[in-house]
């Protein structure tokens, strides 16, 4: 028999994104991970630009917004003048890996004692579904209307194998929030990250599989059908960098 | 036995998918903000397994500890 209680993390109210936005799901995982931790209070949130800004109409506890893209900048900045708290980044595809590349890759070889959570919905959501980094080959957007074509736009972006090629990063992981199994291990991974964190570890970055249902002009189940056969097996998921098991 | 607080719910029909018991359906009444929200059709058949609480993007849905129910 098992209970569940809202996480104490986030206000009593509707969170800003669309219905069936998986977003509000990884909001809530980490709510759920600061929770059981009983580190919600002395944690501190870096809020992006994007979707992902959302987080500021429900998010209970502190958060710092930033420039777009600079995120994992300023987090560097916060946890290095606030070492005892809990810091983490919470970025979209765009923010992360169009605008943000730089500060991404820097902060992650530098080995910075913050979290990353990176959701990635393929699309730029909040500006109205233009193509990201991340779009799937062949996948519509409103700036790439026959579908994406890696001659002219290059392939998606797979930030876990990348990030995880440096020497640096303590912990990269990948999660699909499309399915129970996928939403419980993202719990699990998040929660790693945070206490691999508070040990003084190092970089660490969960990414979560999420989608757009207005921007994908899909029903939100037919969503979760278009990861299964699309989204996962490009981006799949697992952890590509444990320093704990390696060593 | 699942508590839903239908005034955060916005019907995306994620916790009457992944339901293994078939419990929920989506209502006929919709809330405040305009969403049918769904509700328990058959509760004696939940086994507080949680999987609707934990996929429900909002978190609509919780399980209190068993007592602390009223059913009445």
């Amino acid at each position: 028999m098992a209970e569940y209680k809202r996480p104490s993390s986030l206000a009593d109210a509707p969170s800003g994104y669309c219905p069936g936005c998986l977003h509000s799901l990884a909001t809530k995982l980490v709510a759920e991970a600061l929770d059981e931790l009983g580190q919600a209070e002395n944690s501190l949130n870096v809020i992006s630009v994007g979707c992902s800004a959302l987080n500021i109409l429900y998010w209970g506890n502190d958060f710092l917004s930033v420039a777009h893209g600079r995120a994992p900048a300023a987090a560097t900045g916060i946890k290095r003048t606030n070492p005892e708290r809990l810091v983490f980044a919470y970025q979209g595809d765009g923010d992360l890996c169009a605008i943000g590349l730089a500060e991404i890759m820097s902060a992650a070889n530098r080995g910075e004692n913050f979290t990353v959570i990176f959701a990635n919905n393929q699309t730029y959501g909040m500006t109205g579904g233009q193509m990201a980094p991340t779009t799937l080959i062949g996948q519509k957007t409103t700036t790439t209307v026959y579908g994406r074509d890696p001659q002219t736009t290059g392939y998606p972006m797979k930030m876990c194998e990348l990030i995880s090629t440096l020497e640096a990063p303590a912990f990269v992981a990948r999660y699909a929030l499309n399915s129970p199994k996928g939403v419980n291990d993202a719990r699990k991974g998040i929660k790693k990250a945070f206490q691999l964190q508070m040990a003084g570890k190092g970089f660490t970055f969960v990414e979560l599989l999420t989608n757009c249902p207005t921007n994908w002009h899909m029903s939100p189940l037919q969503t979760l059908e278009y990861m299964n056969t699309n989204t996962i097996p490009y981006f799949k998921p697992g952890v590509y960098k444990d320093t704990e098991v390696d060593a | 036995m699942v508590v839903i607080n239908d005034y955060l719910c916005k019907n995306c029909g994620y916790c009457v998918k992944f339901c293994p018991k078939n419990v929920l359906e989506i209502g006929t009444q919709r809330n405040k903000r305009g969403h049918f929200y769904p509700v328990a059709k058959e509760p004696d058949a939940c086994i507080s397994c949680a999987v609707c609480a934990a996929m429900c993007p909002e978190g609509a849905i919780e399980l209190p500890p068993k007592g602390d129910v009223d059913n009445g």
